[in-house]
C-alpha cells in the first residue's frame, strides 16, 4: 500500500479525531488571542507584580513536592497499564470461537495477580494520604 | 485450542512459586512482625514441592516438552538449572532468618521478592523464545532491585539499588534492541524461527551482527562482565548481604542459562563470530577482576570482583564449545560452564553466609581487617571460611579445583591451550587476595584498640546452610563424577 | 510518501531525545520528551499500529511523563545540577558507534530480509486492536501472565521502596 493510500485511509477512517484535535487546538489558540486583543492595557508596577492573597509572594512557586504524591502517580501508572492490557481482550472476546473461556480464565488470573497488588496496597495502607 | 491443561502441568513448578509468592503478599500485612518467619517457612515448602516435582523427572531427564505455543519448554537443560535455583534459593531463604532478624528487617515481602525472582529466573532458564526470556529476565531483574534497597535505613543500599536500577534498565534496553533487531532479521523471535533463518541465510547481514553485539551486551550487564560490570562492587557491597549471595549466585545461573540458550540455540550458527567476542570479553574479565579484587579491603567488594572473575571463568567454557570440533567439543565445553556455575553456587553462598552473620555489635563485620584473630576465637568458622576461599582460589580437592579444571580441559580439547595457561596465571593471582582472608584469620591479631571484636553468631539457619555448603564444596570437590555426568546428560545440543 | 513520514518523525525523535538531554531547564527537558513521545506514537500509526500508538499517547505521554513533572518537582532541581562534562565523552562514542554501524551496513550491503513470519493477513482484515487482541490472548498468553507478574512486582517494590512507615521501624 503506498504513503497516498494510507494517508487517505487514514482520514477517512480518523477524520473525527482529526477534528477533535483541531478544534482542541483551536481553542486554546482562540481564547488566548481574543482575550489579549480585547483586554485593556494600563500597565503599572503594582499590577504587574504577582498576586498572592494580597501579600507580596516570599518564595518560588517551584516548591518540593511531598513524596506522597509520587506514590499515588505511580501507583496511577501501573493501574493505568493494567487497564490498558483488557481493551483489546475486551475487543477480541466477543469472537467466541477464538478465545473462549481460556481467555476468560486468562484475564481471571490477571485480574487475581491485581488484585494481589491491590490487596497488599490497601492492608499496608499506601492508598492512604499518611 | 490445543490442551491447556497439559501446559499448565509443565509449568506446574512455576505456577506453585507464583501461587506461593502471591499467598505471601496478601497474607503479609496480615501477620504480626514477629511471626514473619512462618512466611518464611511457607516459601521453604513451595520450594521443597518444586524440587520434588522437578526432581521426579530426573530419570526422563531429557524428554523435552514445550507449551503455549512453543514459547516455554522443559528440557534437561532447563531442568538441571532448576534443581540448581530452587537449592540455592532455599539456602538464601535460610541464610536470610538470622541475617535479617539481625538487621532488623522483619519484612515478610522480602521472601515474596525471592519467590517472584526466582520464577523470573525459572522463565528465563526454560523459554525458547526471546520474548518470554526477555520478561523473565526483567521479572528477576526488577524484583532483585527492590531487594536491594530493602535495607532502607542504609543510604549505601539504596544507592545500590538506584545504580542497580538505572544501569539495568539500561542494559534491558540493549537487549531489547537486539531482539528486535534480531526479530527484523530472522522474521521470528522463537530461538528455532531465529536459528532457521541464520542457517538458511549465512551470516552475512550487518544487522545480524549488531544484533549480536547487542544481545552480548545486554547480558553481558546481567553476568556481570567486563566492561559491562561497573556495577557490581557498589551494588554487591551496597545490598543486604543474602541479596547479595542471591545475586550473585542465583543471578549469575539463570543469566548465563538464558545466555547460553540464546547463543547455542538461537545463534548456534554464528559460533564461529561470537566465539571471537566472548573471548575477548573473558581475556578482559579475567584481568580486570583478578587485579582489582587485590587491592580491596572490603570483604563484599572483594567477593564482587572475585564473582566477576568467576563469570570470565564460566567464559572459557562457552568460547571453548563455539570453537569447538565436532559434537563432543561443544558439548564438553557448554557443560563446563554449567558444572562451574553449580560448583562456584555452593562456595560462593557459603563465604556469603560467613559474612552476613559475622557481626561487631549491631554490624556487620565487613573488612577484611574484621577478620583478623578469628582463628583463635572460632576455629570452626574460621576454618569453614578457609575452605571456601580455598575452593574459590581452586585448590584441590574443593569444589572450585574441579570446577575450573572442566572448564580448562574444554579449552585445551578446543585448541585453546594458551587461554588456560593465562587463566592459570590469573587463577594464581587470585590465590593471593582469597589468601589474604585466611592468612588475616590466622596469623593477625586483633588490633587491641578496636574495642568490640566481631563474632561468628550462630543459629540453627545457619548452621543448616553452612553445613549444605561446606558438604557441597568438599564432597564435589572429591567425587565430582555424578555432577559431571548429569551436566554432560542435560547439555544443549550445539549444532 | 511513506518514506517522507518515516524521516519527518525519525529526524524529529533524534532531535527531541538530544534536547531531552541537553537542555538545561530540567521541565523543558519533560517538555521534549513529551514531543518525542508524540512522535514515536506518530511513528507507531505510520506502521499502522493504532492501538500501540494511542497506549504511547495515553500512557507514556500522558502518565510517565507526569511522572517524570513529578520527579523534577520533588527533588526541586535547579538548573545547573545536571550532567554538562560529560559532552565529548558522550560525543566521541556516539560518533564511533555511528560510524561503525554505518560503516558496517555499506560495506557488507543490506541483504533483502525476509518476509516476516508474524505478519499474517489477519491485520489488514481485523484492524490493528483486534489482531493485537487475538495474538495475545492465544498465542502470547505466557508471555501476557508474566508480564503481569512484572506489573505486580513493580506496584509492590514502589510502595515498599516509598511508603515511609514499612518494615525497619516495627522491629
Amino acid at each position: 500500500m503506498s504513503g497516498i493510500e494510507l494517508l487517505l485511509e487514514y482520514l477517512t477512517k480518523y477524520f473525527p479525531i482529526l477534528l477533535f484535535i483541531f478544534v482542541a487546538l483551536a481553542f486554546g489558540v482562540v481564547t488566548l488571542l481574543i482575550s489579549y486583543l480585547v483586554q485593556p492595557k494600563y500597565p503599572e508596577p503594582e499590577k504587574l507584580s504577582a498576586y498572592e492573597c494580597g501579600s507580596e509572594p516570599f518564595s518560588d512557586a517551584r516548591m518540593p513536592f511531598p513524596v506522597r504524591y509520587y506514590i499515588f502517580a505511580m501507583l496511577f501508572v501501573i493501574f493505568d497499564i493494567e487497564v490498558i492490557f483488557l481493551y483489546p481482550w475486551a475487543v477480541v472476546f466477543n469472537d467466541i470461537n477464538k478465545v473462549s473461556i481460556i481467555g476468560l480464565v486468562e484475564m481471571l488470573v490477571f485480574i487475581a495477580l491485581f488484585l494481589v497488588a491491590y490487596v497488599y496496597a490497601w492492608r499496608k495502607g499506601a492508598l492512604e494520604w499518611d | 485450542m490445543t490442551s491447556y491443561g497439559a501446559d499448565l502441568l509443565v509449568i506446574l513448578p512455576e505456577l506453585i512459586v507464583v501461587g506461593a509468592a502471591c499467598l505471601l503478599l496478601v497474607l503479609e500485612p496480615l501477620t504480626p512482625p514477629s511471626r514473619k518467619e512462618l512466611l518464611a517457612w511457607l516459601s521453604l515448602g513451595a520450594l521443597a514441592l518444586c524440587i520434588g516435582l522437578t526432581g521426579g523427572q530426573i530419570s526422563v531427564l531429557n524428554l523435552r516438552v514445550s507449551a503455549f505455543s512453543d514459547l516455554v519448554v522443559v528440557d534437561g537443560y532447563a531442568r538441571f538449572w532448576k534443581l540448581l535455583l530452587y537449592g540455592v534459593t532455599g539456602l538464601t531463604i535460610l541464610m536470610s532468618l538470622p541475617y535479617l532478624k539481625a538487621e532488623r528487617l522483619q519484612l515478610g515481602e522480602y521472601y515474596g521478592f525471592i519467590l517472584l525472582a526466582l520464577s523470573g529466573m525459572m522463565v528465563m532458564v526454560s523459554g525458547a523464545d526471546l520474548l518470554t526470556i526477555y520478561l523473565g529476565t526483567e521479572l528477576m531483574s526488577l524484583s532483585l532491585y527492590v531487594m536491594a534497597g530493602l535495607k532502607r535505613s542504609s543510604p549505601r543500599s539504596l544507592e545500590a539499588s538506584a545504580k542497580y536500577f538505572v544501569l539495568g534498565a539500561f542494559s534491558s534496553g540493549l537487549l531489547l534492541y537486539g531482539i528486535s533487531l534480531l526479530y527484523g532479521v530472522a522474521g521470528g523471535t522463537k530461538l528455532g524461527a531465529v536459528a532457521a533463518a541464520i542457517g538458511s541465510r549465512g551470516f552475512d547481514d550487518p544487522l545480524l551482527l549488531i544484533a549480536t553485539i547487542l544481545l552480548a551486551a545486554g547480558f553481558g550487564f546481567k553476568l556481570a562482565v567486563v566492561p559491562f560490570h561497573m556495577w557490581t562492587p557498589d551494588v554487591y557491597q551496597g545490598a543486604p548481604t543474602s541479596v547479595t549471595a542471591f545475586m550473585a549466585v542465583a543471578s549469575k545461573a539463570a543469566s548465563f542459562a538464558a545466555f547460553l540458550r540464546v547463543f547455542v540455540e538461537g545463534l548456534g550458527g554464528l559460533k564461529a563470530d561470537w566465539s571471537n567476542l566472548f573471548l575477548l570479553l573473558c581475556l578482559v574479565t579475567l584481568i580486570l577482576g583478578n587485579l582489582v579484587a587485590i587491592v580491596q579491603t572490603n570483604i563484599k567488594r572483594m567477593l564482587a570482583y572475585s564473582s566477576i572473575a568467576h563469570a570470565g571463568y564460566a567464559l572459557i567454557g562457552l568460547v571453548a564449545a563455539g570453537r569447538g570440533m565436532g559434537e563432543s567439543g561443544g558439548a564438553s565445553g557448554l557443560a563446563s560452564v554449567m558444572l562451574y556455575l553449580a560448583l562456584y553456587a555452593f562456595m560462593t553462598l557459603g563465604a556469603f553466609a560467613v559474612i552476613g552473620m559475622f557481626r561487631k555489635g549491631g554490624l556487620e563485620g565487613e573488612d577484611i581487617e574484621d577478620f583478623a584473630g578469628l582463628a583463635k576465637r572460632q576455629p570452626l568458622a574460621a576454618f569453614l571460611m578457609l575452605v571456601f576461599m580455598v575452593s574459590l582460589a581452586g585448590i584441590p580437592p574443593t569444589a572450585g579445583f574441579i570446577g575450573k579444571f572442566y572448564v580448562f580441559m574444554a579449552a585445551v580439547e578446543a585448541g585453546l591451550a594458551w587461554l588456560a595457561v593465562v587463566a592459570l596465571i590469573f587463577a594464581a593471582i587470585s590465590a593471593y587476595y582469597y589468601m589474604r582472608v585466611v592468612m588475616v584469620m590466622y596469623m593477625r591479631e586483633p588490633d587491641p584498640s578496636a574495642g568490640e571484636v566481631p563474632q561468628l553468631v550462630a543459629s540453627p539457619a545457619l548452621t543448616v546452610v553452612l553445613a549444605c555448603a561446606v558438604a557441597g564444596v568438599i564432597l564435589f570437590g572429591l567425587f565430582p563424577n555424578p555432577l559431571v555426568s548429569l551436566a554432560l546428560q542435560s547439555v544443549l545440543p550445539l549444532k | 510518501m511513506e518514506q517522507l513520514f518515516f524521516f519527518y518523525f525519525a529526524a524529529v525523535i533524534a532531535v527531541a531525545s538530544v534536547l531531552v538531554v541537553a537542555l538545561r531547564n530540567p521541565i523543558y527537558s519533560a517538555l521534549s520528551l513529551l514531543i518525542m513521545f508524540f512522535h514515536v506514537a506518530g511513528l507507531y500509526v505510520s506502521l499502522r499500529a493504532e492501538f500501540l500508538a494511542a497506549v504511547q499517547v495515553i500512557v507514556y505521554a500522558g502518565a510517565i511523563l507526569v511522572l517524570y513533572l513529578f520527579v523534577v518537582m520533588l527533588l526541586n532541581l535547579k538548573q545547573d545540577d545536571r550532567y554538562h562534562r560529560q559532552w565529548p565523552v558522550a560525543g566521541v562514542v556516539g560518533l564511533t558507534l555511528a560510524v561503525e554501524a554505518v560503516m558496517l551496513t555499506l560495506l557488507k550491503g543490506r541483504a533483502i530480509p525476509p518476509a516476516p513470519a508474524n505478519t499474517n493477513e489477519t491485520v489488514e482484515g481485523l484492524g490493528n486492536t483486534e489482531a493485537l487482541g487475538d495474538a495475545l490472548y492465544s498465542t502470547y498468553l505466557f508471555p501476557f501472565e508474566v508480564a503481569s507478574l512484572i506489573l505486580l512486582v513493580a506496584m509492590i517494590g514502589a510502595i515498599i521502596l516509598a511508603k515511609k512507615d514499612i518494615g525497619g521501624s516495627e522491629a
